[in-house]
């Protein structure tokens, strides 16, 4: 190839880019199913705070009690007597009463109409102290929440665009439209405009959602709940993520191409899809299933399939790994996907006209 | 001018094409005609690049054909084919981008393509709405729509209704006139034999016969008279060197064998009346091709 042909060719991919974006934002399917992902992950974090509807009123007589309300997370309002905080709860004015009491050892008796919250009673009791041997690395709710949280981002994001890719395809091999392509482009320039249309859609819908998610933390002032170490943790993770999503979406993008050439049909997609959703969701699996740091984890963070998963994921539970290991990992992994792309680059080309039943990978192998 | 020279291409243990070789000359017409499998979509394919050559060379300019070159060429495949669910517009937009065009070039050049096919009121519409007949008519202006250097088309003609063979052929004429080599096959000898300027006949995988349809008709021209008299013809039967080829009442075709003058027998057939016509006949397309098949 000449010098001037490269301008020309990466002008190709663009185009070839352009039409695949242009196919799937016209999806109707494609266009409900990303809303609704969106309408859900808003609902997840709004919903919850409609539903808490604000700190707990306690109504109280003076200001001892005022402040052993207030340092339990509740609202002190104070009133004159007894009987106007029993008036109160039951008209519902207030959720409870805290009130003098000789008899109780703490001094103090809550009063609610139906039940009371547990932390209310909690702030105006004595607790006894308590010692943990070995208190936990990480919020367990972190833990469950965070493997889940990159596990399912990926896999659903890897599955629907791959799927796309393996689609468009076998489309244009069922139509028989592949045989002007060809005659027109390099074949490798069509599998790029295909893997580089589908990969930006992939990093659009990623970056709305986290947008949607952070937003919303953010709103709602559910960040402020999280642990203030975990933070850093956090963003370190989701900054590390992208790069490790580009390389693992490339990595299985070559491989759903293949999928797609080896059929003739779209009805035939299933037996070829397999093995690579296979390839997507046990890594997945396996970062979920082992959540606890470990050099199992580990492991799995350097393994390119599950690299993308499993790193972001130790970087939260662990809180932060030294730099060298997810430089390592991404190296690893973006050789992978370079010697993965190339084969498969091949084997989409020697099977992309061949119509009529599925190809096989010795047959598609072979120079067309 | 667009050259092939000794290509030979296998599939496994058969051989497709053995060392076939032929010219498209600019401005020209060139039927490619062969029974089914003779190889003439697999020399196609070689051509436009969508399958490679075992050995051989194809030429454009005296040069190898390169990628950049052959990327102006326009194909119809054999095995129509396109995205049905995009308007007829956007698809020959993008299949004319993808071939080099600018944006706004493609969509002028698109909207004029779909103009001379007769398409125009239907750029907006999805080609899957469009009858099959129209559909035919898409997939040509998707050979033509980037102003080809050279056209490639297999089979051309089939699937189209009558009206539509009588658009396609003006439009490949004029695509000639303009100096664009053409090289399109069909089985259809009638459509081929008016039609094309030059002819290659290929059999088995390897070339037949090549020229010009003057060249090969002379080159295969057996003596052959058309004669019409008034009554019965039956007396060309007992002239000497005289072969009767068909009779029909005062109409015969006849075959004189060599030396034997053509002028003689149309004496003796004045002598017994009058005769109205007699002329030497060019054989058909279908018999040459009969002859070197076979």
């Amino acid at each position: 190839m000449t010098g001037a042909d490269r301008p020309a060719a990466r002008g190709l991919v663009w185009v070839v880019a352009r039409r695949e974006m242009a196919v799937k934002l016209r999806d109707r399917a494609f266009v409900v199913s990303g809303v609704v992902m969106l309408v859900l992950i808003a609902a997840a974090l709004v919903v919850p705070v409609l539903l808490a509807g604000g700190p707990d009123r306690v109504a109280v007589l003076d200001a001892s009690s005022a402040a052993a309300v207030e340092a339990a997370g509740a609202e002190a309002v104070t009133v004159g007597t007894a009987d106007d905080a029993t008036a109160a709860v039951r008209s519902g004015d207030v959720d409870a009463a805290v009130l003098p009491d000789d008899a109780s050892p703490t001094g103090l008796r809550v009063v609610g109409l139906e039940s009371v919250s547990s932390s209310l009673v909690l702030g105006t009791s004595q607790a006894s102290p308590v010692q943990l041997l070995e208190p936990a690395d990480a919020d367990p709710l972190v833990t469950v929440f965070a493997p889940l949280a990159f596990g399912v981002l990926f896999m659903t994001t890897s599955l629907l665009f791959g799927l796309s890719i393996a689609q468009s395809v076998v489309e244009e091999k069922q139509t028989r439209v592949v045989e002007i392509l060809v005659a027109a482009v390099p074949v490798r320039t069509l599998l790029a405009g295909k893997v580089l249309g589908a990969g930006a859609l992939a990093i659009a819908q990623t970056a709305v959602l986290a947008a949607v998610a952070l937003g919303g933390l953010a709103l709602t002032g559910r960040a402020d709940a999280l642990p203030a170490d975990l933070l850093p943790a956090l963003s370190a993770a989701v900054g590390w993520y992208v790069p490790f999503f580009v390389a693992g979406f490339l990595l299985l993008a070559g491989l759903w191409a293949v999928a797609g050439a080896l059929v003739s049909r779209i009805e035939d997609l299933g037996s070829t899809t397999t093995p690579v959703q296979l390839l997507v969701m046990l890594p997945f699996f396996a970062t979920v299933f082992v959540d606890a740091p470990g050099p199992a984890l580990t492991a799995l963070s350097f393994v390119p399939f599950s690299a993308p998963v499993a790193m972001p994921v130790r970087m939260v539970v662990e809180g932060g790994v030294p730099v060298w290991q997810p430089l390592v990992a991404l190296a690893l992994l973006a050789g992978c996907a370079v010697v993965v792309v190339l084969a498969a680059a091949r084997l989409y080309e020697g099977s992309l006209l061949r119509t009529g039943g599925t190809t096989s990978l010795g047959q598609a192998w072979r120079r067309r | 001018m667009l050259e092939l020279d000794q290509v030979r291409r296998s599939f496994g243990d058969r051989t497709a094409l053995d060392g076939v070789s032929f010219g498209v000359a600019e401005g020209r017409l060139t039927g490619f005609v062969g029974a089914n499998g003779a190889g003439k979509t697999t020399t196609m394919r070689i051509v436009l690049g969508v399958l490679a050559a075992d050995s051989g060379e194809v030429r454009w300019d005296g040069r190898p054909l390169g990628d950049d070159v052959r990327r102006r060429f326009g194909y119809m495949p054999e095995e129509r084919g396109l995205y049905p669910k995009m308007t007829v517009l956007a698809q020959l937009v993008y299949l004319a981008r993808l071939h080099g065009v600018g944006r706004a070039t493609a969509r002028r050049r698109a909207l004029e393509v779909l103009d001379r096919l007769g398409l125009g009121d239907r750029a907006r519409d999805r080609l899957d709405s469009l009858s099959l007949g129209n559909q035919q008519r898409v997939q040509i202006a998707a050979a033509l729509v980037h102003e080809p250097l050279v056209l490639v088309l297999d089979e051309p003609f089939s699937g189209l209704d009558p009206l539509a063979v009588d658009v396609v052929v003006a439009v490949l004429r004029e695509q000639a006139a303009a100096g664009v080599p053409v090289l399109f096959s069909s089985h259809q000898l009638d459509v081929v034999e008016r039609l094309c300027d030059d002819l290659v006949v290929i059999a088995d995988g390897t070339v037949r016969a090549a020229g010009t349809r003057e060249e090969l008709r002379a080159r295969f021209a057996r003596a052959r008279w058309s004669v019409v008299v008034d009554d019965d013809a039956g007396w060309l039967r007992d002239e000497p060197g005289v072969t009767v080829v068909e009779l029909d009442g005062p109409e015969a075709l006849v075959e004189l064998a060599p030396g034997v003058d053509d002028q003689a027998v149309l004496a003796a057939g004045l002598r017994r009346g009058p005769v109205r016509a007699f002329h030497p006949v060019l054989p058909r397309l279908a018999e040459i091709f009969d002859e070197v098949v076979r």
